[in-house]
């Protein structure tokens, strides 16, 4: 049962990084033109590699 | 006699705007940004388009165009004039650009789902890793895994839960506050108690090495409940959107001549007496009186009419009426805030306003169980501390459990989950449901109110007798260089090969003069092409004069769509029978009516009168649903108890309603009709099986043999079952 001191904050911290990652994506904007996300996949990036 | 060419004609789009360089902000560093309502973008190549188009320009930093909400957000470095060089970009790919106008409103609703988002991504995170731990505590006895193993895992629990309990429980706390600060009671009074008394709860059993700790009960609580409320406000948020798009319709800029100057200006910056000058194919921005011109102008805005009226020097037009065929010259008489649109504006939000009362099914039962569990609760802890004698800490215990067991997980899922699936279903058959509570509304109706034009009709008039192939040949040969409603229709009922015309006029009010075949061919109205009789029709018409020889007459109507009266008998079959509102003359009123089978029918009925109409009805308790398309049916969609526009309404008409259906068929109304009575029906037994499941749960927490592994069941079982009864409208052909 000692195991569990390493394995239950491994889990955690696991689910942690996925928390912050949330996080970050939804405070980047990432989820305020989900519309548009699905349409932009289809335009090729021809403009950016120009750059 | 004025006249003009067609060439002239063909661009419906004003000059480039300028004046959106008043509309620009500085940003921190350096750069001026400008945002802008875009319409007409459909597709990713829409995006790319507007947005390659913006890069470019040189200095332009940053250009992204939010497909969802229509926003486009440019970013540039040096002049602020550049801003009218963008905008002009935009629009010469030809798309429609207005100003935003930035909102407070619409900026806190964006921050308040983020809010929303960000609590259920930590609930979502802390029910995933609290079952970790609580599986081993539900599976295993604390003999097998001992105290101290117990005793950890409870104490993981806590770290997990008690900071999810204070982080994402904000939204239930909030409004459990002020609710109760506002002395009333709602679902999130017992809601948070419950989340409080079960933290507070376990935390003090995991001190004290006890076995009592429902900490993933809690949180899987919240979380559940936290999908239902961001559904819930996803779904307010579009209703909400609307006040929005009918101020930004009053936000254009117009052209104002000054001393012979044409100089663009802000629409609420008109004022009265000023000289506007309005292009072919621009909308009215105020009311006014021409000085100068004549031309066709569409009213359908206002009155609802599909035919053009004619104006001349003298002639009053109104704000959102769109000038047709000539350039005017117009005087200010009312400025943008006193328009008749701006009063329709008014009504519209007066007429919201008024729904706010109406208090959501929901909250009417959290209003009784609130007191019906607490009291529930107090009763236990007499009992067992004065009547079974226990100890005053092991009483309140129990009394705490009783709480925890009937925390209203299942009522508060019981409506969101059954309005969710059913505004989705509709959604996949072309029906738009706007309003959270729409459906509930729609289910209790008990009157029926419909508007003729675009409602019941499609809208758009038809050619109805025909004429020889010859004639109509020529008529729609000529008919097809106008933009007319009537010569589009013309058009439109011809598919055969076409004849060339030359020397195409357009006389504005009066119609189309060409030469085909050698011939001088005018297409237009009956005095105009030379008959003499009086205008007395029952029909719209057309006359085809060749050469001054033969003289034709084209007869339009305004047609049924395929299955109004179909969907007319079933509102008859099920006890309601609608009334027909109309603006429209008496004789066409009366033939629909008939032809629809509607006994009961007003026409010539201005806005003010429909909404009188309904007053009256609202005054004698009638809940009405009220069917309409037009700027006249406007104040009436947004007063009604529960409103519903076609598709090819005007938009604000389609924003003052609660449900927008696409497509031809009529049919959707009913349809929408009989869901919503099904959703009510769901919603019914959800909350009878939320009572169910507390008629038996309050016993067993009551006599206090609750567990965790009990709780655990109970509250997730109930929810699962009011879940799995809602996905049975889904089902449902």
């Amino acid at each position: 049962m000692d195991i569990l001191i390493y394995l239950v904050p491994i889990a955690l911290l696991l689910g942690f990084i996925w928390l912050v990652a949330f996080i970050w994506s939804l405070k980047s904007g990432q989820y305020s033109d989900l519309d548009g996300a699905a349409q932009r996949i289809l335009i090729d990036d021809e403009d950016e590699i120009k750059k | 006699m004025e006249q003009q060419t067609v060439s002239n004609l063909a661009g419906p789009h004003s000059p480039i705007n300028r004046g959106y360089e008043t509309l620009t902000e500085d940003t921190s560093n350096g750069a001026l940004t400008l945002s802008v309502l875009v319409s007409g973008a459909h597709c990713a190549a829409c995006i790319q388009k507007i947005e390659s188009s913006l890069k470019r320009h040189p200095e332009v930093t940053h250009a992204r165009l939010n497909f969802s909400t229509g926003l486009l957000a440019m970013e540039w470095l040096g002049d602020k004039t550049t801003a009218n060089d963008l905008v002009g970009d935009v629009e010469r790919l030809g798309y429609g650009v207005r100003p935003y106008d930035l909102g407070k409103e619409k900026e806190s609703m964006d921050s308040e789902e983020r809010f929303l988002l960000l609590c259920l991504g930590v609930a979502g995170f802390s029910m995933g890793n609290i079952m970790l731990v609580s599986v081993g505590l539900w599976t295993t006895s604390a003999e097998t895994m001992g105290m101290a193993t117990r005793d950890f895992m409870h104490w993981v629990s806590a770290l997990i839960a008690i900071p999810t309990i204070i982080y994402s429980g904000r939204p239930f706390f909030r409004s459990a506050a002020a609710a109760l600060k506002a002395g009333r009671t709602n679902m999130d009074v017992p809601i948070s108690v419950g989340l409080i008394l079960t933290g507070s709860m376990s935390l003090f059993e995991t001190i004290n090495h006890g076995e009592h700790a429902y900490f993933d009960s809690a949180v899987m609580l919240i979380f559940f409940l936290l999908i239902g409320r961001y559904f819930d406000f996803r779904a307010r948020k579009k209703a909400q959107s609307s006040a929005a798009a009918l101020l930004s319709s009053l936000s254009g800029f117009a052209t104002v001549l000054e001393d012979g100057k044409p100089r663009h200006v802000l629409v609420k910056d008109i004022v009265e007496g000023q000289e506007l000058r309005i292009a072919s194919g621009d909308k009215f921005p105020v009311d006014g009186e021409i000085i100068e011109g004549i031309s066709d102008v569409d009213v359908s805005l206002v009155t609802g009419e599909t035919i053009p009226v004619t104006v001349e020097a003298g002639s009053s037009v109104y704000a959102g009426t769109v000038n047709l065929s000539a350039p005017l010259l117009v005087r200010v008489t009312k400025k943008a805030t006193n328009s008749l649109l701006a009063d329709i504006a008014r009504l519209l939000e007066k007429a919201t306003q008024s729904q706010a009362h109406y208090v959501r099914l929901a909250d009417r039962a959290a209003k009784f169980y609130t007191p019906v569990v607490h009291t529930l609760a107090l009763i236990t802890f007499l009992i067992w501390w004065g009547i079974v004698g226990a100890e005053w800490q092991q009483s309140l215990m129990i009394a705490i459990t009783v709480l925890i067991i009937t925390c209203p997980c299942a009522l508060g899922l019981a409506v969101p989950v059954v309005q969710v699936l059913a505004t989705n279903k509709l959604m996949k058959q072309g029906i738009l449901v706007k309003s959270g509570d729409a459906l509930e509304r729609l289910a209790v109706i008990d009157r029926v109110l419909m508007d003729k034009t675009g409602t019941l009709t499609a809208g758009n008039p038809n050619l109805i007798i025909a004429q020889a192939l010859d004639y109509l040949r020529t008529a729609a040969s000529l008919a097809a260089y106008s933009n007319h409603p009537l010569s589009k229709s013309l058009t439109r009922a011809f598919h055969e090969p076409m004849l060339p015309v030359t020397n195409v006029k357009e006389y504005p009010g009066q119609g189309m003069e060409g030469t085909i075949e050698g011939k001088t061919v005018r297409l237009g109205s009956r005095k105009w092409c030379g008959d003499q009789n009086l205008d007395g029709s029952e029909h719209l018409e057309l006359w085809l004069n060749i050469s001054n020889e033969t003289l034709v007459p084209f007869y339009f109507a305004d047609q049924l769509r395929p299955d109004t009266a179909e969907t007319i008998r079933k509102f008859h079959r099920n006890g309601l029978n609608p009334v027909l509102l109309s603006g429209d003359r008496d004789i066409i009123v009366k033939n629909i009516a008939q032809e629809c089978a509607i006994e009961s029918f007003h026409a010539e009925q201005t806005p003010a009168m429909k909404l009188a109409y309904l007053d009256d009805l609202k005054k004698n308790d009638h809940k009405v649903l009220m069917v309409g398309d037009g700027l006249n049916d406007a104040p009436t969609l947004a007063a009604a108890h529960i409103s519903i526009a076609p598709g090819t309404a005007i938009d604000i008409a389609q924003n003052a309603a609660d449900i927008v259906f696409m497509g031809e068929k009529f049919g959707a109304v009913y349809q929408t009709f009989d869901t919503a009575r099904f959703t009510q029906k769901l919603v019914k037994q959800n909350f009878k099986l939320a009572v169910i499941y507390n008629v038996i749960a309050i016993p067993v927490a009551a006599l206090g043999f609750l567990t965790p592994l009990l709780a655990a069941i109970a509250m997730s079982g109930s929810s699962l079952v009011v879940i799995l009864n809602s996905f049975r409208i889904v089902r449902k052909s």
